[in-house]
């Protein structure tokens, strides 16, 4: 043993600055399992996850198959969610709409991922200039209204699914930016980069050392969000008739048929919607709990409910 | 007023206990707190100290708080059992019978509210006052805790005061309606040195002017001795010495008591005289530094540093002391290459420190190392120990002689760190251990010069008092050349073999420390000494 | 000594540069947007309408014949003195029917954010003075409900209950507050309701963030230990401090709300700038769109600036950003 009695000694006077902290920072999924509404949100996830993957195995009727015959039935054992004007089964649509409505999210996100987070870095690290034009040229962007740019960029393109991922993809692209340059701006001053810095040590270490580890929980929350809203865009774009175009199925389209048959069959309109309320809050949820978990601030929050 | 027995306590308080959930924070505390008289309550962070005073006044609104024991109010003819008094019982004792005065002066005024609004609405409150009879009454409130042309002041917002004013703000609202006690929370902890005694004053003048009985908390034995009549002494929420100041202080029964008072800084300490004619290491010339800000009154430029000159030899401390905005830590951000200066010249042996760039500017960069105030936020949350003290070898490819963790494991020996703290996270380390990772970090890049800014400042003064005495150890062991800034006299007394007095950017005096210690010369250092509080309790007047 | 007015004139100035750059910034978005389409605009707005001579007038009335820098010096020209074109579809200047519509979008936005602010101030509010407990939870998990449902799935299932179930409210239509108020409001509840609820679910989140943190600053513990009312120190020291952020993000919140506000138009057929901009989308009527959504950005702006104002007047202490 070297030295250890004096350092010992001071640990046993000091139990104020380490108290709370030292008795565990706990890992981040240990927090998060403690957690039962986020567990359900990813339970609810995992879920949807199965049904748009497996859904021309478990949809029981074909999307477009229609019969006239069975038009607007109410729910019942053959058809759980009833039937819309032509016949088609209300359930079978709902499944294979999911698929559609995650890949847009996803891909719109992953989009605007790619080109707002290194924005974002480089006008909050750089700063000056650079930071001055890149900032107003995200201010122009929030001054429309998400669902409008998008509109104005279908209108622009031809209504489909490419267009409606590069409509979701642009308008969310300044969001991001927008998240990553004020974590990073709040990460550069820290006292840690600081003394990083009078080191010597060069910028793109301190980028990819200190800055990058440090603003993923923000990040990560912004994405979580994101998917949320995302499944909201596509679905007020498809309701507006501007998204997904018939005959495939989208959870919005379905809304939107469903509008001239609201005193007729309100399935038509109640189980779609409930469709996108369920994936769209879990996706919330899920942001809301990393956020308690990852946010440093909301985190010792986590933990000292924890430890009670 | 009623004559009042002097012999009744103002606050009595048997066997108080606080916990928060399962854990206990405050063991069977009792204490009394006689009308006209101070009582001191004194410990380090954690010690409980506020949270009992807290508990026994009804003040504490910790979620999942329970407080067991008595605490009764004594006013007059009147008496009240404050531990099991109803919500509204207290908030007819809070502010009227007994004031609060808290630390941070920057947050504990409202922003959006006038002065005169957040002094008067205490007095409508309490007194049934009307906006009228509140606002004259808070003019003279103004003027008796020493505002300037407190007329004028009535109106203006907590952000147009400085740092003392707005703590005499805060007394003049705790004894607005002239409260039978007065509980100061760590009051001038937040102030500087000079400030702080002029509020000591002003409490103990007002105090005498009306009879009003104190408890102030405050982690500094120093000023308790210039406030106190009694003294406590808390050590994890458990009392491990009580009585009068001056027996306290002058013989202490308990090792807590002795440790405490030993570890304080105290003026008169002073390292081993060195060479007057070692290399000069470090010498600054003429520094200048600009900053634009942005105030109410539009863009102004403020001199940060003004034309500061000094060098600082081989294996020797230089100390730099100021208040606070007197630019002392500007000059260690220009010298580390965080701040460009306006103008002058700062050259570490003879190399340009200032205008480098490039890969010639990193290895100059190098020689000079830095440890910064704040032990938990200047270590990177989310790396190792090793991790963090090998970011200099690897950044500067360093040699280490043999394997870069034999180098990491050595760095820890020499800060008195058990070398498994290498696969530690910071938040797994105390303050102090975190503050002796962040200066074996600064070795790791075997540095000319090291530059100590208020680096145990943030420390509870047993914990000081150990980096301290590393510090030391460290420049006799291996030579080191210190710059070392704080605020506090005593410990750059301490550790400085040279000094420098900032005020304002610019340098007021600077010599050898027996000079500027022993025969100050400009009357401002000779205030700042004198504005210490003594080492020795304050002659207690009755 | 109440605050310099220069500083107030300052501040304000600084917003106003930084609105007009932003501005111009949305003049170029819009001016780009009926360049940026693939072909030609004017055929493909004509469709099966198309014969040489409407396209030679619609092309010369739209200028699109002209070179690209002189189009957009004259976009801005006559932007400024309100000529925004004129309608492929009906024929008629943009602004005259831009106006036409902005009553409607406007009553249904300011009912839906009054709601959506009566919703959020006390529930924000209570839940975070309430931190942790039942109350906290149930607002939160409340709010999360309101954050992610749809808009028009909320309209329509207030339609399925309270117009075609129970036949209270009317589903559709617009009656202007100037012909009758109550007609207006009979109209309005419904749409207002599901602005008013996405609004409210959003700005309580805020209001509680913005409170939570007010509510442990220093300056609230001074107040306690004043004495004071609890109703007093909540109202006074902790509500006044929390709502001057909320304030801002109100402001721009308001994107968002407005994005509601235009698929609610179309669920509930109201005659506003979301169902012109839908019916103009669908018709190709780029000028239309052009400026609608220049209307809408403009608004925004305007209304930000306004924030900025109010900002000033309710915080002694301005900052320049």
């Amino acid at each position: 043993m070297k030295q250890t009695s004096e350092t010992g000694g001071e640990a046993s006077q000091d139990p104020s600055g380490s108290a709370s902290p030292a008795s565990g920072r706990v890992a981040a999924w240990k927090l998060l399992a403690a957690h039962p509404v986020t567990l359900f949100s990813i339970f609810v996830l995992t879920c949807i996850v199965v049904v748009a993957l497996a859904a021309p195995w478990i949809a029981p009727y074909g999307v477009n198959q229609t019969d006239v015959s069975r038009a607007l039935q109410p729910p019942s054992a053959a058809h759980w969610m009833g039937t819309d004007d032509l016949g088609r089964d209300v359930m079978s649509r709902i499944i294979a709409a999911t698929g559609t409505s995650m890949q847009i999210a996803v891909a719109s996100v992953v989009f605007a991922f790619m080109v707002g987070v290194p924005i974002g870095i480089l006008a909050g690290y750089v700063g000056g200039l650079v930071d001055a034009v890149l900032m107003r040229v995200v201010d122009v962007m929030f001054a429309f209204p998400v669902l409008l740019l998008a509109l104005a960029i279908v209108a622009i393109l031809t209504p489909g699914q490419l267009t409606t991922m590069i409509a979701i993809g642009v308008v969310f692209t300044p969001i991001f930016a927008r998240v990553a340059r004020a974590s990073t701006l709040s990460v550069r001053v820290e006292p840690f980069v600081q003394v990083s810095r009078t080191m010597g040590t060069p910028g793109w270490w301190i980028l990819l050392r200190h800055i990058l580890p440090n603003i993923t929980g923000p990040i990560v929350v912004q994405t979580s969000l994101s998917l949320a809203f995302a499944i909201l865009s596509e679905a007020a774009l498809s309701f507006l008739g501007l998204g997904i175009q018939p005959p495939y199925p989208s959870w919005g389209g379905m809304l939107f048929d469903a509008q001239g048959f609201m005193s007729q069959a309100w399935w038509m309109s109640v189980f779609p919607g409930a469709a996108i309320f369920i994936a769209v809050l879990a996706f919330n949820l899920l942001g809301d709990g990393l956020r308690d978990v990852l946010d440093p601030k909301q985190r010792t929050l986590a933990e000292l409910r924890r430890k009670r | 007023m009623t004559p009042v027995p002097t012999s009744a306590p103002v606050l009595q308080v048997e066997d108080l206990s606080v916990s928060i959930g399962r854990t206990e924070i405050v063991r069977g505390v009792s204490f009394a707190v006689n009308r006209g008289s101070t009582l001191g309550i004194v410990g380090e962070s954690g010690s409980g100290k506020s949270m009992s005073v807290l508990a026994a006044t009804g003040l504490l609104d910790a979620p999942g708080a329970s407080v067991t024991g008595l605490s009764q109010l004594h006013e007059d003819t009147r008496s009240l059992t404050l531990t099991s008094a109803t919500a509204r019982e207290l908030r007819r004792v809070h502010g009227n019978s007994v004031g609060f005065v808290f630390q941070d002066p920057s947050t504990s005024l409202n922003p959006l509210l006038t002065l005169e609004r957040q002094i008067s609405e205490t007095l409508e409150t309490h007194r049934g006052m009307t906006r009228r009879a509140a606002r004259s009454r808070a003019l003279d409130l103004l003027e008796s805790v020493g505002i300037p042309e407190a007329e004028s002041r009535l109106d203006s917002y907590p952000h147009h005061l400085s740092g003392g004013q707005r703590q005499r703000v805060m007394i003049a609202i705790a004894l607005a309606c002239d409260p039978a006690l007065l509980i100061a929370d760590e009051p001038t902890t937040a102030l500087d040195v000079t400030t702080q005694a002029q509020i000591i004053d002003l409490v103990k003048e007002l105090q005498a002017e009306r009879g009003t009985a104190v408890v102030w908390i405050s982690h500094d034995l120093g000023v308790i001795g210039q406030v106190a009549e009694e003294v406590l002494v808390l050590k994890s929420g458990q009392i491990v010495e009580q009585g009068p100041t001056s027996s306290v202080m002058e013989q202490p029964k308990h090792t807590y008591t002795q440790q405490l008072l030993s570890a304080r800084p105290t003026l008169g300490r002073h390292p081993d005289s060195a060479d007057p004619d070692a290399e000069v290491v470090l010498e600054v010339k003429d520094l200048k530094v600009d900053f634009s800000v942005s105030a109410t009154t539009g863009r102004k430029r403020i001199q940060a540093v003004d034309g500061v000159s000094f060098c600082v030899r081989r294996g020797q401390t230089l100390g730099i002391v100021g208040e606070s905005g007197s630019g002392k830590s500007t000059i260690a951000n220009v010298l580390t290459g965080l701040v460009k200066p306006t103008a002058g010249t700062a050259e570490l042996q003879g190399a340009d420190l200032l205008s480098v760039r490039g890969a010639s500017g990193r290895s100059l960069r190098r020689r000079v190392a830095m440890v910064f105030q704040d032990p938990f936020s200047s270590l990177d949350s989310r790396m190792r120990v090793s991790d963090s003290i090998g970011e200099p070898l690897r950044v500067h490819r360093l040699p280490t002689g043999g394997s870069r963790d034999d180098r990491i494991r050595e760095l820890l020996q020499l800060v008195d760190l058990p070398e498994e703290f290498a696969s530690r996270f910071p938040h797994e380390l105390s303050g102090g251990q975190r503050q002796r990772v962040s200066i074996a970090r600064a070795l790791a890049l075997e540095p000319d010069v090291v530059i100590l800014d208020e680096s145990t400042s943030a420390l509870d003064v047993s914990i000081q008092a150990h980096v301290l005495a590393l510090l030391e150890r460290l420049q006799i062991e291996l030579g080191l050349t210190y710059v070392f800034i704080a605020h506090d006299l005593a410990i750059v007394q301490q550790m400085s073999h040279d000094v420098l007095v900032m005020r304002g950017g610019k340098s007021v005096e600077q010599g050898s420390a027996s000079q500027i210690f022993l025969a100050p010369e400009q009357e401002y250092t000779k205030m700042l000494l004198a504005a210490i509080p003594p080492e020795k309790p304050a002659v207690v007047r009755r | 000594m109440r605050m310099s007015p220069r500083a107030v004139t300052r501040f304000l100035g600084m917003r106003l540069i930084h609105s007009a750059v932003v501005l111009f910034g949305v003049m170029v978005v819009t001016f780009a947007l009926i360049q940026l389409v693939p072909g030609d605009p004017v055929r493909l707005a004509l469709g099966t309408r198309y014969t040489q001579e409407s396209y030679d007038a619609l092309m010369a009335a739209s200028g699109l014949d002209r070179p690209m820098g002189e189009q957009f010096f004259a976009y801005i020209g006559s932007a400024a003195t309100g000529d925004l074109g004129v309608s492929f579809r009906s024929g008629q200047p943009v602004t005259v029917l831009l106006f036409e519509r902005l009553p409607a979008t406007l009553s249904l936005a300011g009912a839906g954010l009054l709601i959506g602010l009566l919703i959020a101030v006390p529930a924000g509010l209570w839940a975070a003075l309430r931190e942790g407990r039942l109350a906290d939870g149930v607002v939160r998990i409340t709010s999360q409900f309101g954050v992610s449902i749809p808009d028009f799935w909320m309209g329509m299932l207030l339609i399925l209950v309270f117009s075609t179930g129970l036949g209270w409210l009317p589903s559709s239509g617009y009656i202007p507050i100037s012909e009758s108020p109550g007609g207006w409001l009979r109209q309005v509840t419904l749409p207002a309701i599901t602005v008013g609820t996405v609004a409210g679910a959003i700005l309580t989140r805020y209001v509680r963030a913005a409170t939570l943190e007010v509510a442990n600053m220093g300056y609230v513990r001074t107040a306690k230990s004043k004495g004071l009312a609890p109703s007093v120190v909540t109202l006074r020291h902790i509500a006044r401090n929390a709502l001057v952020p909320v304030l801002t993000v109100a402001g721009i919140q308001l994107a968002t709300i407005l994005s509601g506000v235009i698929v609610v138009e179309v669920v509930f057929a109201w005659p506003g700038l979301g169902r012109l901009v839908f019916d103009s989308v669908a018709s190709r009527d780029y000028p239309m769109i052009q400026g609608a959504v220049l209307l809408i950005a403009v608004m925004f702006l305007l209304i930000n600036f306004i924030v900025d104002v109010l900002y000033a007047v309710v915080d002694p202490r301005i900052r320049l950003a």
